[in-house]
């Protein structure tokens, strides 16, 4: 299918539902019409068609309703993937419409106090009882666990194997007894994550995702979706966070220094290339030829965006702050908040999705050939590594 | 616009790639640049066999044709093995300030039978492209006056002189190389006393001296390449504490680091030749003029002690990026003039 072929399928679609009417309808009808994710299988809301026509089919339906796509972020960009590739036909069917149109909120029950980058350490277990699995354990940095229908979640089957062999993924019920959620107070006074507490939960064995034990490799895939998802969109020239800088830097003579120029000007080149860097990357999608660039995004713009932020404070020298109220934010409203926000935000770039550190660690190995770090921990029974 | 490289990019550089592996390896580099440094039997086969030397050329001047996205990979190519050859003075420099002039040097040029360089101080930038010259014209279209640091003057048949808006192509100056930073590029002092030479038409030296430090930054990405792929390859191999030194964190971060600044180096050279307005030429020597420079001193401290000695090539590299660091304006320069460019005003001004 080529992009004049896909606009009329877009057109004949527009003819036959009014994107005036009942929101949830039109989005389901798109769905349906296999415009969701035109990438996607027949009948899953794709038309099996390269990815590359995703954009044409969004610019035609830029004036229709939209997702929600921060309520629906580790939905859309985290758990319909992982499904896709490890679900079966019936977890297919069950799970991706509802995720796609917004009817069923996901959230992510990966990290946990004891396991944050070495994530494949961690403890919540899963006990087979049956046609059921038990859960028990602690989970967190969970965004938006309290609005979720459904988790995908890493659990611990066997712990009598090394870490990276013991580990099986599910889907959770967010519903279920014994899902306990308590919000998770940021450096930035809001609560945009949660805590996950899981007692007893039961899971019936059609939420496995994968083979039992299998769960590391399943994770793989929502991982790198995740840093694709954090580094990846496209932006303008002195867009995104240079922007915000840059109209305060006009609007304010009087607070421009010197020394503020030379380090903005710097930063002005570094989140140029980055941008251009993000443009070739697309490019080389677009035509096919995937490089290692990606590893290198989210890496490049946690630094921009911290050293931007921090310049940002420092510019204003307004030594207050917008607000410190503890309570649950649904979206990071991170224009909408104060520089001071902005700067403490912005900390969690190079923590979240994978730190800078193990990024580093990715790139010299998967990328540069570089030899691993000597492992203690590689072929020892997770239940008898140190914790 | 592409940021990519085309196919005919990618047969072109392997054919330069390929000569260079067999002509210019760094031990070769290093053998001749104490005696005579410039390569001109390589240069004669690059220019006649490859045909490099008329890619900016039109053919109905009797050039290839091509353009700078090609030129530009044979710099990077260049700047790999840091080849002692005139492409960047002749072949891009001198080339590009005679084009408007359509003048028959220009097939000669082409064929790689005369060398052109552009008698301009290599530190000159387009903010100050005059730094370095005191030549001035006489009523018999006589010149005087001298020139600093010239790169490629050394070997060049004919030195082609802006003054004052015009181009003058000049054979009886007295060229004095002096010792320079750049083993592998050395610059000359060039005097012109009353010598004559020919009108060949206008010159805008400022917008010549803006695409050569576009291009250059394809050679600046050519030289971090390889001084990254060097000491990958390096690290890989040295063992201390009974490990491989590039399976220490420590020295795995910093690598990782430097490899993100190549790839951003990639894509403003790439974007310099795309699209060659002063922004995209100011973002792309900003850029990689120091990430060659950080390249190559990454390299000289991986290396550890061997990267101190002579016998080791990496110090031609370190001297090439610090002197392409000053040549066609400094980072310093291009960001002082994107601060207007894109409209980033320093203190006191409105």
């Amino acid at each position: 299918m080529n992009e004049a072929e896909i606009k009329e399928r877009v057109a004949a679609f527009l003819g036959e539902h009014d994107p005036h009417g009942d929101r949830l309808e039109f989005l389901r009808a798109r769905f349906d019409a296999g415009l969701a994710w035109v990438w996607f299988p027949e009948g899953l809301g794709g038309l099996g068609v390269g990815r590359e026509l995703q954009q044409v089919v969004e610019r035609e339906l830029a004036d229709t309703p939209q997702l929600n796509s921060g309520k629906q972020g580790i939905g859309l960009g985290m758990a319909a993937p992982t499904i896709l590739a490890f679900g079966t036909e019936e977890q297919k069917r069950r799970f991706l419409r509802p995720l796609w149109t917004g009817e069923e909120i996901w959230c992510q029950l990966f990290s946990e106090p004891g396991a944050g980058s070495d994530l494949a350490t961690l403890a919540t277990r899963a006990v087979r009882d049956g046609d059921e699995w038990v859960v028990d354990g602690q989970k967190v940095w969970t965004s938006g666990a309290h609005h979720s229908r459904w988790a995908i979640l890493v659990a611990r089957t066997d712990p009598d194997v090394p870490k990276h062999r013991g580990l099986t993924y599910f889907v959770c019920d967010m519903h279920a007894p014994g899902v306990e959620v308590r919000p998770l107070r940021q450096i930035t006074g809001e609560a945009e994550f949660n805590e996950v507490f899981l007692t007893g939960v039961r899971l019936s064995d059609d939420l496995r995702l994968g083979e039992v034990g299998d769960g590391w490799r399943v994770a793989q895939t929502t991982l790198m979706n995740e840093r694709v998802a954090i580094g990846g969109a496209p932006t303008r020239r002195g867009g995104g966070v240079m922007a915000t800088v840059l109209s305060a830097w006009r609007e304010h003579p009087e607070l421009r220094s010197h020394d503020l120029h030379q380090r903005l000007l710097s930063l002005w080149v570094e989140a140029e290339v980055t941008r251009l860097s993000g443009a070739r990357l697309r490019e080389q999608l677009a035509a096919g030829q995937p490089g290692p660039e990606g590893s290198g995004m989210k890496l490049s713009f946690a630094k921009l965006n911290q050293a931007l932020t921090g310049l940002d404070v420092e510019l204003r020298r307004d030594l207050g702050y917008d607000d410190w109220t503890f309570r649950r934010s649904e979206d990071v409203d991170f224009y909408g908040r104060g520089p001071g926000y902005r700067y403490l935000r912005a900390k969690g770039n190079s923590i979240e999705g994978g730190t800078s550190e193990i990024l580093r660690n990715i790139i010299s190995e998967r990328v540069l050939g570089l030899p691993s770090e000597p492992r203690v921990d590689k072929d020892v029974p997770w239940k008898d590594l140190p914790r | 616009m592409t940021l990519l490289y085309s196919e005919v990019e990618e047969e072109l550089r392997a054919s330069v790639r390929g000569l260079l592996a067999d002509r210019c390896p760094p031990a070769a580099v290093l053998k001749r640049i104490e005696s005579e440094p410039t390569d001109l039997d390589l240069w004669k086969t690059l220019a006649g066999e490859i045909g490099v030397a008329g890619l900016l050329i039109p053919e109905e001047l009797g050039g290839a044709g091509a353009g700078p996205a090609e030129a530009a990979v044979v710099l990077e190519e260049l700047g790999r093995a840091v080849a002692p050859v005139p492409f960047l003075t002749s072949a891009v420099l001198a080339t590009q300030a005679l084009l408007p002039t359509r003048d028959a040097l220009l097939g000669e040029l082409a064929e790689g039978r005369r060398t052109a360089a552009l008698a301009v101080s290599f530190a000159a930038s387009p903010y100050v492209p005059g730094r370095g010259s005191s030549v001035t014209v006489d009523g018999e279209g006589r010149l005087s006056g001298t020139v600093t640091g010239v790169a490629g003057a050394d070997v060049a048949d004919v030195l082609l002189v802006p003054v004052d808006g015009d181009l003058y192509a000049a054979e009886g100056a007295a060229v004095e190389v002096v010792p320079s930073l750049d083993l592998t590029r050395p610059v000359a002092t060039v005097t012109f006393a009353r010598t004559p030479a020919r009108r060949v038409g206008a010159c805008d030296v400022a917008a010549v001296l803006r695409f050569g430090a576009g291009l250059l930054a394809s050679e600046q990405l050519g030289v971090a390449e390889w001084c990254l792929e060097t000491t990958l390859a390096y690290v890989k191999e040295r063992h201390q504490f009974a490990r491989p030194v590039g399976s220490f964190q420590a020295i795995k971060h910093r690598l990782a680091d430097l490899w993100l600044d190549v790839v951003r180096a990639r894509a403003a050279a790439r974007n310099a030749v795309a699209d060659a307005s002063s922004v995209s030429v100011a973002v792309a020597q900003a850029w990689n003029a120091g990430v060659a420079v950080h390249a190559a001193e990454e390299a000289l401290q991986l290396h550890g002690g061997i990267g101190m000695t002579w016998e080791h090539p990496v110090h031609l590299y370190l001297k090439r990026a610090k002197a392409t660091e000053i040549a066609l304006g400094t980072p310093g320069d291009h960001r002082a003039a994107l601060a207007s460019l894109v409209d980033v005003p320093g203190p006191g001004v409105e």
